[in-house]
């Protein structure tokens, strides 16, 4: 009987599809929990740096607020201007939040945790969160309003800005590594915190979270939606579910660049010391708290920094950080070749 | 293998058809957006040969910066769409004689209209073959020894355009004002503020 059922789940092209389909659920719906439960951390980061409770009437310590919120949303009606391309309008917020979910596939969560093991799995994540610029821009057109136009304007500059120096940052960590493959990069970060590649690769460590605020448009780089002039930016005019969905994909893209920084540069399931009380944690849950304590950081940086300006922003990517990852690539190579740590392959 | 085949009819059907919506479509905005869905089938194709390095590089290269370029252009564009009908066919057939040059340089390079050497059956056989390494190292391997100098010839060619799209758009324009960021760092609270005990009814001097 068991061994029937092996034989379906492994070789039956049904059952095959029906373990991929378990193994996306599995990925999926811990993932839609802890965005809906990091919009109520970072409203509870933000209330405590400015003196205040934060969400707190809501079930016990207003843990259930999230819920509360989504309900609302679902609850609310769906506006959709008159002069808008209504088909691209409904579309964008989708575009948002699918490309914040399908790079999951290739991140791995344990030592063979990982739904899709790919050659190229750093391309790939590279590749799917360059796309999540596509809902914004076709959000900011479909509107057919100027706040909406201006923001997604500014957030395409951006994006497109910062993701150059992104490409350096990952084009360092692969030549540590030898590898495409995001579970080799891990592999090759074993044994304590000291060898994982945050400490070698510091500037660049801190050029990919920079960056990373900047690619999900979070203070302070926030300009696509910041209110002070462009009301909402590029979802000004969208409401219920519809702005829903950017929120969440908001939050997912972050999850997801956090997922990045633990996976390229804090070890990913890795124990923080290679002895026995630390080994005894799964490495999932390594990870999770690695991406907690990224998470973490993106709401301190809001809380505490003001926006900047656009003309400070396109400088900081263009002639601070693409000169600086530019060079750093420069150095790993030069420190690698002369240094005798090319990695074997 | 029978998925195999159909996921590329479903994949290259898609293509084909985007294809010509690109050409087909009224609204420009359309266009580029059915221009994307072409790149993106583009490289599914590749993803089904097996040359995933190369698909991915087509999604990060062609939808993630060249295709949210044209995105950024043709939307702030006001044009015309009678306008643009106008001209269809007197460009007809300068695009028809470049799409049959390039049809018939693809047919060239496979071999087809009997060039035999240097075709690109003939390269692939000298070739590593692909399922033994890894693509992206294969393509390393070749890209920084065989090909060394083409490489290098096609990133002086990149440079020169570069050069050239700088040119064309740097004018200098008198009486502009610019930031000057190492004033904005340098300025220190003593130079900005001043500190005034104003009387009462007096007012500031």
């Amino acid at each position: 009987m068991l061994a029937d059922l092996l034989h379906f789940f492994t070789t039956h092209w049904l059952g095959q599809v029906l373990v991929i389909l378990a193994q996306c659920l599995a990925v999926t719906v811990p993932l839609l929990v802890s965005v809906a439960y990091m919009t109520y951390v970072d409203r509870k980061v933000w209330a405590s740096i400015q003196l205040r409770r934060g969400p707190n009437v809501v079930g016990p310590f207003g843990l259930l607020q999230p819920f509360a919120d989504g309900l609302k949303l679902v609850l609310k009606e769906t506006i959709v201007p008159s002069s808008a391309n209504k088909v691209l309008f409904v579309l964008a917020p989708m575009i948002t939040f699918i490309t914040a979910l399908v790079a999951w596939a290739v991140v791995p969560f344990d030592d063979g945790w990982v739904i899709a093991d790919i050659n190229v799995g750093i391309l790939y994540l590279f590749a799917i969160s360059s796309l999540g610029v596509y809902g914004i821009i076709i959000a900011g057109w479909a509107s057919n309003s100027k706040y909406a136009f201006l923001g997604a304007l500014r957030s395409a500059a951006q994006m497109v800005s910062y993701e150059v120096s992104i490409g350096f940052v990952l084009v360092c960590v692969l030549l540590c590594t030898g590898s495409l493959n995001l579970s080799k990069v891990v592999a090759s970060q074993a044994g304590g915190f000291w060898h994982w590649y945050w400490l070698p690769l510091l500037p660049m460590f801190v050029i990919f979270f920079v960056s990373a605020l900047a690619e999900t448009n979070r203070t302070p780089f926030d300009l696509p939606m910041s209110e002070a002039e462009l009301v909402a930016g590029f979802h000004t005019e969208y409401s219920s579910m519809t702005f829903g969905l950017f929120f969440l994909g908001e939050y997912a893209n972050m999850i997801l660049l956090s997922a990045m920084g633990a996976v390229l540069f804090l070890g990913g399931w890795h124990a923080p010391f290679d002895v026995a009380p630390f080994t005894w944690v799964p490495g999932v849950v390594w990870f999770a708290l690695k991406i907690a304590f990224l998470l973490f950081i993106f709401s301190w940086t809001k809380g505490t920094l003001p926006r900047y300006r656009y003309d400070q922003l396109m400088r900081l990517g263009w002639k601070v950080f693409l000169p600086v990852s530019l060079f750093w690539v420069v150095v790993t190579a030069a420190m690698l070749q002369f240094g005798g740590w090319v990695p074997k392959g | 293998m029978e998925l195999q085949a159909l996921a590329f009819y479903v994949f290259a059907a898609i293509t084909v058809v985007s294809a010509a919506m690109v050409v087909g479509s009224r609204n420009p905005v359309y266009s580029v957006l059915y221009l994307i869905l072409a790149f993106f089938n583009a490289a599914a194709l590749f993803l089904l040969l097996g040359a995933e390095f190369i698909a991915m590089i087509l999604v990060i290269v062609y939808v993630g910066a060249v295709a949210v370029l044209f995105l950024f252009v043709v939307m702030m564009l006001d044009i015309n769409l009678t306008e643009l009908k106008q001209g269809f066919l007197r460009y007809l057939p300068v695009g028809a004689t470049i799409g049959v040059v390039l049809l018939l340089e693809i047919l060239f390079a496979l071999g087809v209209l009997g060039a035999s050497k240097g075709t690109v059956a003939e390269l692939a056989a000298k070739g590593v073959p692909v399922s033994s390494v890894e693509n992206t190292r294969a393509l390393g391997r070749v890209l920084y020894t065989q090909y060394f100098y083409l490489f290098q010839a096609a990133g002086l060619v990149l440079l020169v355009a570069m050069i050239g799209a700088i040119v064309l758009t740097l004018r200098q324009r008198p009486g502009v004002r610019r930031q000057n960021v190492g004033d904005q760092l340098y300025r220190r609270r003593d130079k900005a503020v001043t500190v005034v005990k104003v009387p009462t009814r007096g007012g500031v001097r």
